[in-house]
């Protein structure tokens, strides 16, 4: 008997230890990851101001002018127009699969949208070649009034915001589904109708779980790299609007890393461009979860 | 029609997919009075009282036949806003489901929703209704706090306040006392009792101590079925089937 115990225990404390050191590396490896990309950019900063990277526009390595501007605001736009697409649609589609659809029906959604977040984002990259390019140069360019050659900001966004949706709409339906029925049918039983209930109740319940889809979502197609370069264009020389070429950061990394190091310090800078797109999502991240917790203090 | 029936159940059929749930039930259940729904787990108790007040719309995949009268109102076949004849209805699930707003909105949170607005009537209604539920002078002080800061006793008897102050006729209570300890459920059940006479109530429980306690009338099912349905005098003492004999014997429990 006592043996078994002592076993056990020395089990325990195995299994303890072990499980310490995976949460530590855990911890640990965003910290590692951040402080290598800094000391790995540190030679660019040392020789021009942070300020002067973030918020210059000229970019020309070759006279050592690494100003990062346009490549943050491609990012940001790309990621922004993506989310305001693919947040909506996914958040609506969720509410129908999750409250008025069939069960069967969801069952029958469920492997599809897996199916859908799991083709790799090349094939969605080629996919926007050949049916978003030509569409943003044909026929919504020329609705606005635009002259485009489809590779653009706008094309980027729509590529990207196909291609978070199956990942939103995941984590939305499984929000929507751990909302108890009985909170449903609560409101339902004092008088209000379906909408009110999902108005009221619902979404009120869902707001901190939606918010950390948006913010994961958003983090997602922030670094989203291969299928966002295939159709933004990579311009360097920017002009402003949707349906200009862009040139987001981790195309901006994944097409020029290993090329022209010879140049003094490009290889910093994009170090640095590395660096940025990790503190933007780690701050993201941030936010939201501040948002949350705040939130949940007040209704909870 | 008997006057001092307030529902009455016809034929009720209810099937989920191909699984035939609830069979052949007839019932009539007394104006208010109280009225005890017993049966073994599974055997459709809940299931009914979700029919009761079209909840059962809810699934899509639930298919209801039959006839449910409520004041000689087909409630299953009727042209009347479903909205208006679940107000009618309070109901009171196992687990207390506090709404996610504060205990002031969630008392009148029927009251606003069809549109009623003014303050100073609010506030009068909560203080009325949380009075009537034995939970005003617990939360008084604190009506702007969340709800699920409460304890689950003291929710239950919030969501027993909210329920009433739609002002329904009949209320519904599955278990409601189940996941109570005993002095919420003393409470609960002592409310019922009050209410007893102004309210049509339905308990599903599954304490025939409780059930003897407070019923008036009993209602008793087996497989989807009701096996016998009586005065709850007749029934404790002189049950006629022999499955009621067997349950209140404890058989099945
Ligand atoms: N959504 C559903 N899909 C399939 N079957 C269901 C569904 N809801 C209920 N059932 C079945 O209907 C039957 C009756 O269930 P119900 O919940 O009404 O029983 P109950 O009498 O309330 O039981 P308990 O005392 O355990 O609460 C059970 O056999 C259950 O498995
Ligand atoms: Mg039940």
């Amino acid at each position: 008997m006592k043996i078994t115990l002592i076993s056990r225990n020395s089990k325990d404390k195995f299994h303890f230890t072990w499980m310490t050191i995976c949460l530590i590396i855990i911890l640990f490896l965003p910290l590692l990851l951040g402080i290598g990309l800094y000391l790995k950019s540190k030679l660019l900063l040392d020789s021009t101001s942070v300020f002067d990277i973030l918020f210059s526009k000229e970019w020309s390595p070759i006279e050592g002018k690494f100003g990062m501007l346009p490549f943050i605001n491609s990012s940001l736009w790309v990621t922004i127009i993506a989310i305001l697409i693919a947040g909506p649609i996914c958040l609506f589609s969720a509410i129908h699969l999750t409250q008025y659809a069939k069960k069967s029906f969801l069952n029958f959604m469920h492997p599809i949208i897996d199916i859908l977040s799991g083709i790799p984002s090349v094939v969605y990259g080629v996919w926007g070649i050949l049916i978003i390019v030509p569409l943003v140069s044909k026929y919504i360019g020329p609705f606005f009034g635009k002259e485009t050659t489809g590779y653009s900001i706008l094309s980027g966004s729509i590529v990207l915001a196909v291609m978070i949706t199956p990942f939103i709409l995941n984590i939305l339906i499984d929000i929507f589904q751990t909302i108890p029925k009985e909170l449903q049918e609560a409101s339902l039983s004092l008088g209000a109708t379906k909408w009110q209930t999902i108005k009221k109740v619902i979404l009120k319940k869902a707001l901190p779980g939606i918010i950390s889809a948006i913010t994961l979502g958003i983090s997602r197609a922030f670094g989203e790299t291969m299928a966002v370069m295939m159709v933004v264009g990579n311009v360097t020389k920017l002009k402003y609007g949707v349906f200009q070429p862009g040139y987001p950061l981790p195309a901006l990394i994944a097409n020029n890393y290993g090329e022209m190091m010879s140049i003094p310090m490009y290889d910093s800078a994009l170090m640095f461009a590395a660096f940025i797109l990790f503190a933007i999502v780690l701050l993201f991240n941030f936010a939201s979860r501040l948002l949350i917790i705040k939130y949940e203090r007040e209704i909870k | 029609m008997d006057n001092d029936i307030k529902i009455n159940i016809k034929d009720l059929n209810l099937f989920i997919g191909n699984k035939h749930i609830l069979k052949n039930i007839n019932i009539s259940i007394p104006n208010k009075k109280l009225t005890v729904i017993l049966g073994p787990s599974g055997c459709g108790k809940t299931t009914l009282l979700k029919t009761l007040n079209r909840l059962t719309d809810l699934y899509p995949e639930v298919k209801v036949k039959g006839n449910i009268f409520i004041d000689n109102e087909d409630i299953l076949h009727t042209n009347k806003n479903i909205t208006e004849i679940r107000k009618n209805m309070g109901l009171l699930s196992q687990q207390p489901y506090p709404l996610p707003m504060n205990i002031f909105r969630n008392v009148t949170y029927g009251l606003r929703i069809s549109g009623r607005r003014n303050r100073k009537i609010l506030k009068n209604r909560v203080e009325h209704y949380l009075k009537q539920v034995n939970l005003w002078d617990e939360v008084k002080d604190r009506l702007k706090d969340s709800a699920s800061q409460l304890s689950i006793g003291q929710q239950q008897r919030l969501c027993l306040a909210r329920g009433l102050a739609v002002d329904p006729e009949i209320i519904l209570a599955d278990e409601p006392t189940s996941a109570l300890d005993p002095i919420s459920s003393q409470t609960i059940e002592n409310e019922f009792l009050t209410f007893n006479g102004n309210y049509t109530i339905i308990v599903v429980t599954h304490s025939l101590r409780q059930a003897k306690r407070i019923a008036d009338y009993v209602i008793f099912m087996y497989l989807g079925e009701v096996i016998e349905q009586n005065s709850a005098d007749e029934f404790f003492n002189n049950p006629k089937e022999e499955k009621t004999k067997e349950y209140l014997k404890g058989i099945f429990n």
